[in-house]
């Protein structure tokens, strides 16, 4: 693994410096986006596009390879099909205890917390599904147009 | 809403629309570009749409800059049209 802390007196020492102070508070931004998408601005999709710049930046900064060693290219193949799957799951799931498709407070029968309080916590199951997918497809996206579909050598 | 803020913004998005479609130079076009999505943010979160801004804000200036550039960097600078 390439150390991310080393300093080494580059050109790029300000870029390198400001993206390794950046990139937590980034990604903690967007876990806070994603669940309080259901009472505040926000949600899964605002929330993923900014896990996903996240890693888009250590790209940017470090080269595509030391991306690719926090999120390696299987992880991200089962993010990005992990994420519609939890999506349809839930919806899913909502048919198999007698609601209709995303019909959240069907859930109460597998965990009685009420109808109201299942309608709410139910989106945000939906909204941590779509989160996942869209922080992989923003990130594979990157990959593949910087480095024309080689997913080697980038930006 | 502020009439005169919205006008302001409003001529402003009209101007960079114009300019990144008649620009030559593509990468000078992404930056107009994300100059427009931004003010188009302004433009959301003044109307009030504070979610429609976010994604405008994510999506528009940030991400799709980024895949512009990246793309452009694979292909030429300039436009021959």
């Amino acid at each position: 693994m390439r150390d991310i802390h080393e300093h080494t007196a580059g050109e790029d020492l300000i870029i390198k410096t400001s993206v390794r102070l950046m990139v937590p508070f980034i990604q903690v931004f967007g876990l806070y986006v994603i669940v309080h998408g259901h009472y505040s601005p926000g949600g899964g999709f605002q929330g993923g596009v900014i896990l996903g710049a996240s890693f888009i930046l250590l790209a940017l900064a470090f080269g595509m390879k030391t991306s690719q060693e926090y999120m390696t290219v299987s992880a991200n193949a089962v993010l990005n099909n992990l994420g519609p799957a939890i999506f349809i799951g839930v919806g899913v799931l909502c048919t198999l205890f007698g609601g209709l498709f995303l019909d959240y407070s069907a859930l109460d029968k597998l965990i009685p917390l009420g109808p109201v309080e299942w309608r709410s916590f139910g989106i945000f199951l939906i909204e941590v599904g779509v989160g996942v997918a869209v922080m992989s497809i923003m990130v594979l996206l990157y990959w593949n147009l910087s480095s024309g579909g080689a997913m080697d050598e980038g930006l | 809403m502020i009439w005169q803020l919205d006008l302001m913004i409003l001529t402003l998005v009209v101007v960079c629309a114009l300019v990144a479609i008649n620009i030559k130079d593509l990468l000078g076009a992404t930056v107009v570009f994300g100059i427009y999505s931004f003010l188009m943010c302004l433009l959301w979160a003044e109307m009030g749409a504070v979610d429609v801004a976010f994604t405008e804000a994510t999506v528009g200036a940030g991400v799709s800059t980024i895949f512009f550039i990246a793309a452009i960097l694979r292909t030429t600078r300039r436009s021959r049209d």
